[in-house]
């Protein structure tokens, strides 16, 4: 069996999995109840031409989406650095040609970019509603609700996604996070 | 040509690879080059292991530079084995 280059650079880079696992759905969740809020907001705010409603909405995902970004890149490189200054100093040697440096360029690209799609995705999903409608589909709800319906169906499918890494029961687990979406809309609507 | 058949390295490496990643690494630089890791002691962040490898005609260069790469370091040349070839030999 060959041991390849890559081989040895996902040796440090495999702990990027479970950071992006989490940071895909912690920042997906903070896309899908932004959308969630901005619909519910335009739903009870009267007559928001969709074209306004959705360059909102786009505005908020690009902001979720630099947002996502910057801030797992900074924060990440920033921790693999301090990592690596740590381990250059048992090692007395240093490490940014080797594998483990390389690993530690890599790792919060990879991160950066997940924590960045995931919102940028999900939000782009519960817009589509909005999209429909402005193209002259005929949907059977007003595109807000059904936005807002496709917003809690995905809040409830990432905590499903929790429910599953932590080996809970999927549905209690995905009916725990549909609390939180439906105390958001709760929140909104007793503004109104 | 002198070939080396036989090295004996002090190496202080990170824990990650790990003990059979590091060993795979190493055996991958040639055909029939034999890898033998022992953690001889564990650090907090580092291993100190005894490598040794055995081939017909092992480079040097190219170990120092793939142990290097798996972020360890070579800490001492503790045992080598080495074989003049017999064109040399001759030709002194």
């Amino acid at each position: 069996m060959r041991w390849p280059a890559l081989n040895r650079l996902l040796v440090h880079a495999r702990q990027a999995n479970s950071i992006a696992r989490r940071y895909f759905v912690t920042n997906g969740f903070d896309g899908a109840l932004t959308m969630l809020g901005l619909m519910v907001g335009f739903q009870t705010g009267g007559d928001v031409p969709l074209s306004v409603a959705l360059q909102a909405c786009l505005g908020a995902a690009v902001a979720l989406l630099m947002s996502g970004l910057s801030s797992a890149y900074l924060s990440e490189s920033a921790e693999r650095k301090r990592e690596m200054h740590k381990l250059e100093q048992a090692l007395l040697s240093d490490l940014s040609e080797s594998d483990y440096g390389r690993a530690s360029r890599l790792v919060p690209l990879l991160v950066a970019l997940v924590n960045g799609l995931s919102p940028l995705v999900i939000s782009l999903i519960i817009m589509l509603p909005l999209w429909l409608s402005l193209w002259g589909m005929e949907l059977p709800m007003s595109p807000f609700l059904l936005a807002m319906a496709v917003a809690l169906g995905l809040i409830f499918l990432l905590g499903v996604l929790l429910g599953r890494l932590s080996r809970e029961l999927w549905l209690w687990a995905g009916l725990r996070a549909l609390v939180v979406g439906g105390l958001t809309v709760g929140i909104i609507y007793s503004f109104n | 040509m002198v070939r080396i058949k036989k090295l004996v390295l002090d190496v202080l490496k990170p824990h990650k690879p790990n003990a059979l990643e590091f060993a795979m690494a190493l055996a991958d630089l040639g055909k029939g080059l034999t890898v033998r890791l022992t953690v001889a002691e564990v650090d907090e962040k580092t291993e100190s292991t005894v490598v040794i490898l055995e081939g017909s005609d092992m480079d040097y260069e190219a170990i120092s530079e793939r142990i290097e790469r798996l972020g360890a370091s070579i800490h001492s040349i503790d045992e080598v084995e080495v074989m003049g070839s017999e064109e040399e030999t001759d030709a002194g």
